[in-house]
């Protein structure tokens, strides 16, 4: 079905190419991720979830390792990436996209002091313990701190805590933002929608709280460790409440516009039922969306514990991280399916190892697990060992 | 003992912060040369303030022949399967609407199918070019700056600072942006700026053998676009996006995307 009564598909000349591909893809969804873990270590340190206690380092140092890659795809999208830093030089204020230097290294600076402030008792420690090249890297983690008395570990408690509660709704405005970029397009009838930020939000915080369940239990099972089945039931009622909410605003906005039966719908409506049919209608919603919801439902209301409740909970979060990968497809990709002539549709073809291709996406995917693991070589990032094995 | 440490954390924190934004500063003071340098020395005897151009399209008068293309292509290093302008051949039946645009029009067009031509209860050319938005989206959107408008408004590339993001061909409503692929920054039509500060006209102007395309001042009242402008039988494309277009056409039918 093409839109507008149009006898062939007409695309504008300069339409033929999708300029936003893979790497705006991931774009999104590494930044997803680090908003959605941080929530997880703020609904600790701010809202006292006392369950996520064991794993608000870990969530913080998760969230650190994503931010460390989520502008590692718009600089090799650029075409004049040594040109990149002119979004700090230049800065063009009316543009959306300006300030994401600011959103994004003040976001990382934020959370890079918290990480400190969590474990600069540890560097401490260490500096003290090791001798040579080693006490020189640990002594300069120090910052050159290296006092520690039980009044600066009641000082950086409450800058934690200070720092996890406005790095909420900077962790808000970094993913929000996101959405206000595709958002705010009003030639774009796939994405100009005011839902669009808090569409972003919702699914990055789900993208976030399912990939920190999926890599906690990994980490878990691969060295052995017990596993608390508390925390990971706290978190998928979370996890569940989020999705509820997530899928209800995308569904909101698809009826809205089908209702509305306007401009909109004349593009959106074949958009649907044409190239997003098998991404969106039934990969995104009726297989990534609904079975999951289905599965979080079951774990939360039957009370389902250990075990099965490991299991299903992977299974929930596996498609769920998913979803939100597919969902950022189908917003990126789909929106530039709809050419600008308005009686076509673009074609989106996957390149595999082009600049912009599968395997780079993938390694930069790839990258936040390897330094991750890299991490969790030298600092403890479990601190809730003693007490579940005491249970 | 204490006291000495949190006064020293607090002296390094408040030099650390003054630091910050000293070089701040400093970085945005780089701004302005590189848009001074697009902008410096206007032609002689031209003064920008002194002109409201606009662009004319008259859509009866196009017989797609492709000369605009091409001589676009020449004038500009437009790269081959990129346009800064194209032609549209529509053809309205009954059953729907059949557009196409081979190559941009460059060549012409080949003669329309037999039993399209059956069912035909209109067919024209509809030629394309950048709207030089007055409020233009692209403009809006760039985050560093590199597009925009000139004190003539005409709306402008900067091809030494543009970072080849793409924000700006996503934000144009008309699809006239494209990522120039050997110079890989955002390019368009400039309604050819070079020419125009010389006293000519665009270089599509200049080739159209059936004075199609025009382009001219509208505060010179003995230029045609002028009695066009007050005539007030002219329309703009998508009317809806609210770019105030300043490329107007003439007898364009509303089946025109």
């Amino acid at each position: 079905m093409l839109p507008n009564e149009s006898l062939v598909n007409f695309i504008f000349p300069n339409n033929a190419h999708i300029d936003w591909s893979l790497m705006i893809v991931i774009y999104p969804y590494i930044t997803g991720l680090v908003a959605g873990a941080f929530v997880v270590s703020s609904l600790y340190h701010v809202f006292r979830i006392r369950e996520f206690e064991g794993i608000a380092r870990f969530a913080l140092v998760a969230a650190f390792c994503f931010g460390l890659f989520a502008a590692v795809p718009l600089l090799v999208h650029l075409a004049q990436p040594q040109r990149a830093f002119n979004i700090f030089f230049t800065t063009h204020l009316t543009s959306a996209m300006s300030v994401f230097g600011y959103v994004y290294s003040s976001y990382m600076v934020l959370l890079m002091v918290e990480l400190w402030l969590t474990y600069r008792d540890y560097f401490i420690e260490r500096a003290k313990e090791t001798s040579g090249l080693q006490r020189v890297v640990w002594t300069a983690l120090t910052l050159g701190v290296t006092e520690y008395t039980p009044e600066s570990a009641r000082i950086d408690y409450r800058l934690t805590t200070f720092l996890a509660a406005i790095g909420i709704p900077w962790a808000c405005v970094l993913h929000g933002y996101v959405g206000f970029i595709f958002g705010s397009v009003k030639a774009n009838a796939w994405w100009a929608t005011p839902l669009q930020p808090i569409i972003f939000l919702m699914s990055a915080i789900v993208s976030g709280m399912a990939m920190l369940c999926l890599m906690y239990s990994f980490v878990r099972w691969r060295t052995g460790r017990p596993y608390d089945y508390a925390m990971i039931r706290k978190l998928m009622t979370f996890l569940w409440g989020f999705v509820i909410i997530d899928f209800t605003i995308e569904v909101l906005e698809v009826f809205y516009v089908y209702y509305e039966h306007g401009h909109h719908w004349s593009l959106i409506g074949p958009l649907l039922s044409g190239p997003l049919y098998n991404s969106f209608v039934i990969t995104q919603m009726l297989i990534l969306s609904a079975i999951p919801f289905l599965v979080l439902a079951v774990v939360v209301i039957r009370a389902i514990d250990r075990k099965p409740l490991l299991y299903l909970a992977n299974f929930a979060s596996l498609l769920l991280v998913l979803q939100v990968l597919v969902m950022r497809f189908n917003v990126v990709i789909g929106g530039q399916n709809i050419s600008k002539s308005d009686r076509g549709f673009a074609t989106f073809h996957f390149e595999i190892l082009a600049k912009e291709g599968v395997l780079p996406a993938l390694i930069i995917l790839a990258a936040p697990f390897v330094v991750y693991y890299i991490l969790s070589r030298f600092i403890p990032i479990f601190d809730d060992d003693e007490r579940l094995t005491a249970r | 003992m204490k006291q000495p440490e949190t006064n020293g954390r607090r002296v390094f924190l408040s030099k650390l912060l003054g630091g910050g934004v000293a070089a701040a500063g400093a970085l945005m003071g780089l701004r302005a040369p590189a848009l001074a340098k697009v902008l410096e020395g206007p032609d002689e005897g031209f003064d920008p303030g002194e002109h409201d151009y606009v662009f004319v399209v008259d859509i009866q008068k196009c017989i797609g022949c492709g000369n605009c293309v091409r001589a676009c292509g020449i004038e500009n290093n437009v790269p081959e399967g990129q346009f800064r302008t194209w032609i549209e051949r529509y053809v309205v039946t009954h059953e729907g609407v059949h557009v196409d645009s081979p190559e941009g029009g460059m060549n012409g067009f080949e003669a329309i199918d037999p039993a399209l031509r059956e069912q035909a209860i209109n067919a024209f050319f509809v030629p394309k070019l950048c709207n030089h938005c007055a409020e233009a989206p692209c403009v809006q959107v760039c985050p560093v700056g590199a597009t925009f408008t000139s004190p003539e408004g005409f709306v402008l590339v900067d091809p030494e600072h543009c970072i080849g993001c793409g924000y700006c061909i996503q934000a144009c409503p008309y699809g006239v942006r494209f990522m120039n692929k050997e110079r890989r920054v955002a390019d368009k039509c400039t309604w050819c700026y070079h020419r125009i500060r010389r006293g000519q006209q665009p270089a599509c102007v200049t080739v159209c053998p059936t004075g199609s395309r025009s382009f001219g001042d509208t505060r010179d009242e003995n230029d045609p676009v002028a009695q066009i402008l007050k005539d007030d039988q002219w329309d703009v494309l998508k009317p809806g996006m609210h770019t105030q277009c300043q490329v107007l056409y003439v007898g364009l039918p509303r089946v025109v995307v």
